[in-house]
């Protein structure tokens, strides 16, 4: 086991929430077209609320600290944010568009030992990156300000959402990251709004494309043990928990609104009215979503994917059962494997034309 | 002998956990997790306070081993964490740790 798994596992025996997202705002100077927020600054929580709330979770154990938005750097208080966490001796990440990022908060950033930045890029290609971005220019300064970043040899990563519009460069983007000393991670879920709203899904890559990006080795590694079949259900899978989402990781929202996870929109309090501690301790979201087993699964309990799937418990909540089933997730755990999953039987989607059987259930060594 | 004075390394993070800290290099992402002896020489690591007097205060009396071990393991152990660049080590009292000391862990 690595240590970070043997942390985590301590973490979860203390109930210790090791890893917190905070978002410091909503707004953002960038119009993503399949950003799941709303831009709206109201309600902002003040620079001295932030700093009590950073107290609060260092008190209760916090380690890990994504700050992320909207846009973070929108918020002229954002380095004093950064600066009183690292005070407080958090882990940083800083998830960003990178946009304002010029050598005067690269050098900041360095000096203030930010462990890592997550900088998303849609395209090497102007016109693409730009078409998602709705911002004119926003590449150029996006790797501009990446440049810099590691010009101090800060640790980048590039996230590369992939939709339907920049399907055909994440292989673009992922020579960028290299030739910028960069890392980089795909990924292809859009989630619905924190309304509820689901438009953006149709920016989805269809399951043909899917099918298509897990099986290249460029970006998954070993195919064959990436798209194997799943090992047989056993007793750890069943009592297993979901994810991490109110175990060790939870979301505080702009507003002090306290969330699993940033994409599981079950409040379980607001931090304005009660202690993080006792939110975090005692809500009844909280205690419910930590009492779900693989077994209370609605139907991913009987589903041969239940040990490997990525079943995200928010996007199940998100489509009314955050005990049933996340159908981008049964999608996924199809593609990948070839195997239909429960989900799909119980909804009839399993014969859709769309979806596509890549290995017959006697031949499923490989999918490749 | 001569003894040595100690402070964190401001290019970290750190967190107890239980009786044990977990420490993360910002440098390379380096993760480590300290045991409840070594946690607590990295806590009282001050810059001002020779080593010597940490292990006499905060081991000695709490652990049942002679106090020139203690000393000699603790010696190692502060060797061990200067190299990997999460401690800063000298013969003389850091005085610009403020920054480490104000650091709640």
């Amino acid at each position: 086991m690595s240590l970070m798994a043997e942390l985590n596992q301590r973490a979860l025996h203390r109930g210790v929430p090791l890893s917190v997202h905070l978002d410091l705002t909503y707004r953002c100077n960038e119009r993503c077209e399949h950003c799941y927020l709303e831009h709206n600054g109201d309600g902002e929580m003040t620079t001295a609320e932030i700093r009590d709330l950073l107290r609060q979770l260092a008190d209760a154990g916090v380690f890990f600290l994504t700050i992320s938005g909207g846009e973070p750097l929108i918020r002229r208080d954002c380095f004093e944010i950064i600066e009183y966490a690292r005070s407080l001796s958090f882990n940083v990440k800083l998830k960003t568009n990178a946009v304002l990022i010029r050598e005067k908060q690269a050098r900041r950033l360095r000096e203030l030992n930010v462990e890592q930045i997550q900088i998303s890029v849609y395209s090497h290609r102007q016109d693409v990156h730009d078409g998602i971005s709705k911002l004119p220019g926003s590449l150029n300064k996006t790797i501009a300000a990446i440049r810099l970043l590691r010009s101090h040899g800060l640790k980048v990563t590039l996230a590369n959402v992939l939709m339907k519009s920049n399907l055909q460069d994440s292989e673009g983007v992922r020579r960028l990251a290299a030739e910028l000393g960069a890392h980089y991670t795909l990924d292809p879920t859009i989630t619905p709004r924190m309304s509820g709203e689901t438009s953006v899904l149709r920016l989805r890559i269809s399951p043909d494309s899917l099918q298509t990006v897990f099986h290249n080795p460029d970006l998954v590694g070993n195919v064959a043990e990436f798209c194997a079949p799943p090992a047989p259900v056993d007793e750890g899978a069943l009592e297993g928990l979901p994810c991490s989402a109110g175990h060790t990781a939870c979301y505080v929202s702009p507003r002090g609104e306290v969330y699993p996870c940033v994409q599981f929109p079950l409040s379980c309090g607001n931090v304005r009215q009660q202690p993080f501690l006792d939110i975090w301790k005692n809500s009844p979201q909280f205690l419910e979503v930590r009492s779900i087993r693989g077994k209370d699964l609605s139907t991913c309990s009987s589903c041969r994917h239940l040990g490997t799937c990525t079943r995200c418990p928010g996007l199940a909540f998100m489509e009314g059962n955050m005990r049933g089933p996340s159908s981008a997730d049964c999608e996924k755990s199809y593609v990948r494997t070839g195997i239909v999953s429960a989900g799909m039987l119980a909804r009839g989607t399993a014969a859709a034309p769309r979806l596509v059987q890549i290995a017959p259930a006697s031949d499923r060594h490989a999918c490749a | 002998m001569t003894d040595k004075f100690i402070a964190r390394s401001s290019a970290v993070a750190a967190r107890k956990l239980g009786t044990e800290t977990i420490i993360m290099s910002a440098v390379d992402s380096t993760l480590f997790s300290l045991n409840e002896t070594a946690s607590l020489i990295w806590h009282a690591a001050d810059g001002k306070t020779p080593l010597s007097e940490i292990v006499h205060r905060d081991i000695f009396g709490e652990f049942d081993v002679p106090c020139d071990q203690a000393y000699r393991d603790a010696a190692e152990l502060v060797e061990e964490l200067a190299h990997r660049g999460i401690l800063r080590l000298s013969d003389q009292p850091i005085v610009d740790a403020s920054h480490e000391s104000r650091s709640q862990l």
